[in-house]
């Protein structure tokens, strides 16, 4: 391997140490030297997002991404979001709207919704498909996304409500 | 005296919202589309594609790309015609139309930019690319035939000199004396209307690994694709194998839309290379590829007229569709068939019987068009809803009102229309009132007149029409096409009482996986937790044409329903051995066998399957228990079974800018039996999508040298989230009485009709301007031209 780089990287809460060509992109890595395939290869110009993952809690798209970059970096996919269970209310409101149809752009769809979830758990219907805007999905004109995002921020701010209730009454 | 046993009820889940049981995998990222497979010793191919649309290859040299990095094979258009036979795109019930054999790799001359010249193979993909830009091709470039308007001009080149001209296809349609009715009309409306070529923009592009087994002389290929069987049955023919000796599997499927149906030459290269090296070899389009070889559509220039008499009654159509292919008509489904459906379609949801019709077909060195999600749909609709709305505007009749007087009265039926098309039975009139309802028809235009006063331009946009769904041999099987027309399913009770059903139709995200379930659920009595869905599979699933022409549900679910109803009686003939009571007396309901006339459980399914599988010695000898089926079902009382349905759109113009926001759109749709709802909206809402992109964002634009010059995601626009309306559906149901389930198809009515909604709203935004547009996509400038601004 021509100038090879030894890449130092958290993925998915695991410290991996692979060997990596300079070139290879973040997407490429995840998905052929680490078998993580749920992340996937739409446009590999960074224009339709079905590549999103997070670095260090940020999304990214792991095409315009080079896997050396995210050296000493964490890395989160829908693999590890999954395991975590971090994301199940959102995932279980994807699937009672049937917010996705091919289910290719889907893993991209949810690690986008868990950062606009983080940044503004209040977000509007306007601000939730501003906010999903690099994002294409062929075959759900979106509606079904945009519901299930709202469902899972309604549900997370009652949530949130009903346990600081429950703190007040405790103390 | 015994306290009664509260009975089970029979319980069905058709018309029930059942979550689909496949998705819950994809959300969790574990989906098995082509490019995640791995194989062992699998190598990987890059194509060296011409760059220019018409060119002679005079030399092609291999020698540097041989020595690249990583590389274990390289050929050209000869080396991989060794493996693959060519083909043409004909079929005999298109009289007359014709094409040029067509090579998986180009052999001594390019067509189009963006066809195969030459092929590398390698260890990795970045090495195969790598090794591709080595590849010397010395091309002599010819003119390119790229207007389709002067296509048959004698000017023009004639793109394959054998077939004499670059007319592919000609059809018309003539009722007679509809020049009389014309001419004698108290109103005659024309209008030009032209429609961007576009693509279908699959957000997984076309993957491909194929496998050769040269011991066994078995070819297995992992295709993402609509219609496995179909392909089984090329990939054998063209490689020359037995078709037994072909396994094509398709799982899960990145979206398809009708691009992923069709022969494509790169994919026929890689099973031939498959089988020269006798390894697994896998090759996954990249964007720029995808636009420049996945199928494009609906290019398209309609000139038509729509005649009425004083009372707004139509009278006549007439059309003339000129429509550009590209350089071969596409294999097998062939490219007349979009041009062919718009003569078919034009004025189809209307009461009339004068209609003059004619259609051209022509070749040019462009990205090779064929079927495409609605198929010549939006055109008809866009075309005929067009003049309706002029026709309205002309007599100072409401377009609702015009719609109400011309639409086929739902008592009319069974109904044959100007073009022949035979109608079973449809609802236009109770779809539009319920479109008026839902969408407060009335207090809409309020808004629109208060807000024109203070120069706000809103447009109100309806578009009726039907859809093509169910079809029947007649669509391809008649004209030699080895497309099949039927399908089936194959019931499996396991021992655990649980049922495995393969099914014949195919599952790109529509909801096959969860429709079948539901409908084998409902019809064997068990809960569809209880059923496993496999589909895509030709070593395994029962023959059959798969999912294209909104058939999956109409046919494959009918095979579904045949096979659980078999099932459920096999079953009970056994309880009754168990139980030795007779078969008639007894009901299968939630996994348990019951008193047929009081739902007192018996016995638990999963013990009668039990001993039908491990305890036959306990039963009669005459017994033999049956518990595997299979039923097969095609449609055979109509040539297609049509639905229809009405759409409106809602548009708001920016007269300074030509933008269009798009405020809300509602569509009432009759697809017979709804088997689940909450799919049936998601496709047509996914289809709006689809329909509002070609209308507003989306074309492949091409330079005159035939040079694609926006090939990436960045320049062809696709509607995203923030530009999509939320949309309101409704229903009628009418189900098909073809079928014992009663479901039509539905996933086409949604991009068939969005088009002609915008399109008529931003002509209704733009009616007190004295402007109107009629070129699709509607993109600022040209709506800015349209009002004289630019
Ligand atoms: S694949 Fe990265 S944005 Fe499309
Ligand atoms: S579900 Fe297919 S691209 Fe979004």
């Amino acid at each position: 391997m021509e100038n090879a780089f030894q890449l130092a990287v958290k993925v998915n809460g695991a410290d991996v140490a692979k060997t990596v060509e300079p070139r290879t992109h973040l997407i490429d890595f995840l998905r052929n030297d680490l078998g993580l395939t749920g992340s996937h290869i739409g446009c590999e110009h960074g224009v339709c997002g079905a590549c999103t993952v997070l670095v260090n809690g940020e999304i990214v798209r792991g095409c315009l991404t080079l896997a050396c970059q995210t050296h000493g970096a964490e890395v989160e996919t829908v693999e590890g979001l999954t395991e975590s269970g971090l994301i199940a209310d959102l995932q279980t409101a994807f699937h009672q709207r049937n917010a996705l149809q091919c289910g290719y752009c889907t893993p991209g769809m949810l690690v986008c919704a868990t950062a606009l979830l983080t940044e503004k758990p209040h977000a509007t219907r306007e601000e939730i498909r501003e906010y999903l805007s690099g994002n294409f999905c062929r075959c759900t004109g979106y509606e079904a996304i945009v519901d299930a995002i709202e469902t899972t921020a309604k549900n997370r701010a009652a949530g949130k409500q009903l346990a600081a209730t429950n703190n007040a009454e405790a103390a | 005296m015994n306290a009664p046993v509260p009975g089970l009820k029979p319980t069905t889940y058709i018309g029930q919202d059942v979550p689909r049981p496949n998705a819950k995998r994809l959300l969790a990222g574990r989906g098995q589309y082509v490019d995640d497979i791995r194989l062992p010793r699998e190598l990987h191919a890059a194509f060296v594609r011409s760059p220019h649309a018409h060119a002679k290859i005079v030399h092609l040299n291999l020698d540097a790309a041989r020595k690249a990095k990583g590389v274990f094979w390289c050929g050209s258009g000869v080396d991989v015609a060794r493996a693959v036979s060519p083909w043409v795109g004909v079929l005999t019930h298109f009289k007359g139309l014709k094409s040029a054999p067509q090579y998986a790799v180009a052999l001594e001359r390019a067509t189009w930019q963006g066809e195969a010249v030459a092929v590398v193979v390698a260890q990795t993909r970045a090495q195969a690319e790598d090794a591709a830009q080595l590849v010397e091709v010395d091309y002599d470039p010819l003119p390119a035939v790229t207007n389709m308007e002067t296509a048959l001009d004698p000017a023009t080149p004639v793109i394959h000199a054998d077939l004499g001209d670059n007319l592919a296809f000609t059809r018309g349609v003539d009722t007679g004396g509809v020049q009389d009715v014309f001419a004698g009309a108290h109103l005659v409306v024309e209008d030009t209307f032209r429609f961007g070529r576009h693509t279908g923009v699959c957000l997984e592009p076309r993957a491909i690994t194929a496998d050769f087994n040269p011991s066994e002389q078995q070819l297995t290929v992992y295709l993402g694709n609509q219609a496995p069987h179909m392909m089984r049955d090329i990939f054998a023919k063209h490689l020359d194998l037995p078709e037994s000796h072909v396994r094509v599997i398709s799982r899960d499927v990145g979206g398809s839309f009708g691009i992923k149906v069709h022969v494509y030459p790169d994919e026929m290269a890689i099973a031939g290379i498959a089988k020269l090296l006798g390894r697994p070899i896998r090759y996954l389009a990249d964007r720029l590829e995808s636009f420049s070889t996945d199928i494009h559509a609906r290019e398209h220039l309609v000139k038509a007229k729509l005649a009425t008499d004083k009372d707004g009654r139509i009278l006549a159509f007439e059309l003339d569709d000129l429509t550009g292919i590209g350089p071969y008509s596409v294999y097998p489904r062939t490219s007349a068939v979009e041009g062919n459906q718009v003569v078919n379609l034009t004025g189809g949801p209307y009461d009339f019987k004068h209609y003059l019709a004619n259609l051209k077909v022509v070749f040019q060195n462009k990205t090779p068009t064929c079927q495409y999600r609605a198929v010549g749909h939006p055109i008809a609709v866009a075309v005929t809803e067009g003049l309706v709305d002029l026709a309205a505007q002309k007599l100072r009749l409401d377009p609702a009102e015009f719609r109400r007087r011309n639409l086929i009265a739902d008592d009319n039926y069974p109904y044959t229309s100007a073009s022949g098309l035979k109608f079973e039975a449809l609802s236009h009139h109770a779809c539009l009132d319920k479109l008026l309802k839902l969408m407060d028809y009335k207090g809409l235009r309020a808004e629109q007149q208060a807000l024109r006063a203070k120069g706000i331009h809103r447009g109100i946009g309806l578009a009726a029409l039907i859809e093509v769904t169910n079809p029947s041999a007649l669509f391809y099987g008649v004209g030699g096409a080895r497309i099949s027309a039927q399908d089936g399913c194959t019931l499996r009770l396991e021992p655990t009482g649980w049922v495995t059903a393969l099914t014949g139709v195919t599952e790109q995200g529509q909801g096959t996986e969860g429709m079948i379930a539901q409908v084998v659920a409902s019809a064997v009595g068990i809960p569809v937790e209880h059923v496993r869905v496999i589909t895509g599979d030709t070593d395994v699933t029962p023959y059959g044409g798969g999912t294209w022409a909104s058939r999956a549900a109409g046919i494959g679910g009918e095979a579904a329903l045949m096979a659980g109803h078999t099932l459920k009686a096999n079953i009970l003939a056994l309880a009754a051995a168990i139980l030795t009571r007779d078969a008639a007396g007894l009901d299968l309901r939630a996994a348990q066998i019951v008193d047929a006339a009081t739902g007192e459980v018996l016995l638990p399914l999963a013990e009668a399957a039990r001993i039908g599988q491990y305890r036959p010695d306990t039963l009669p000898r005459a017994f033999q228990p049956e518990l595997t089926v299979s039923r097969q079902y095609g449609q055979r009382d109509w040539p297609f079974v049509f639905t229809n349905g009405i759409q409106a759109s809602y548009v708001e113009v920016d007269t300074d800018t030509g933008f269009v926001k798009l405020l809300k759109h509602w569509m009432v749709e009759d697809c017979g039996t709804i088997i689940n709802p909450l799919l049936v909206d998601e496709q047509l809402r996914g289809g709006i999508a689809q329909g509002i992109g070609g209308a507003l964002f989306e074309e492949c634009l091409y330079d005159d040298t035939g040079q694609l010059l926006n090939a990436t995601m960045a320049d062809y626009l696709v509607p995203m989230a923030a530009e999509m309306p939320d949309m309101v559906i409704g229903h009628v149901c009418t189900p098909t009485k073809s079928s014992e389930l009663g479901a039509k198809g539905a996933g086409e009515a949604g991009t068939a009709g969005a088009p002609a909604a915008v399109m008529n709203a931003i002509n209704d935004a733009l009616s007190t301007l004295s402007a109107r547009v009629t070129e699709q996509p509607f993109t600022p400038e040209r709506i800015l031209r349209a009002l004289g601004k630019v």
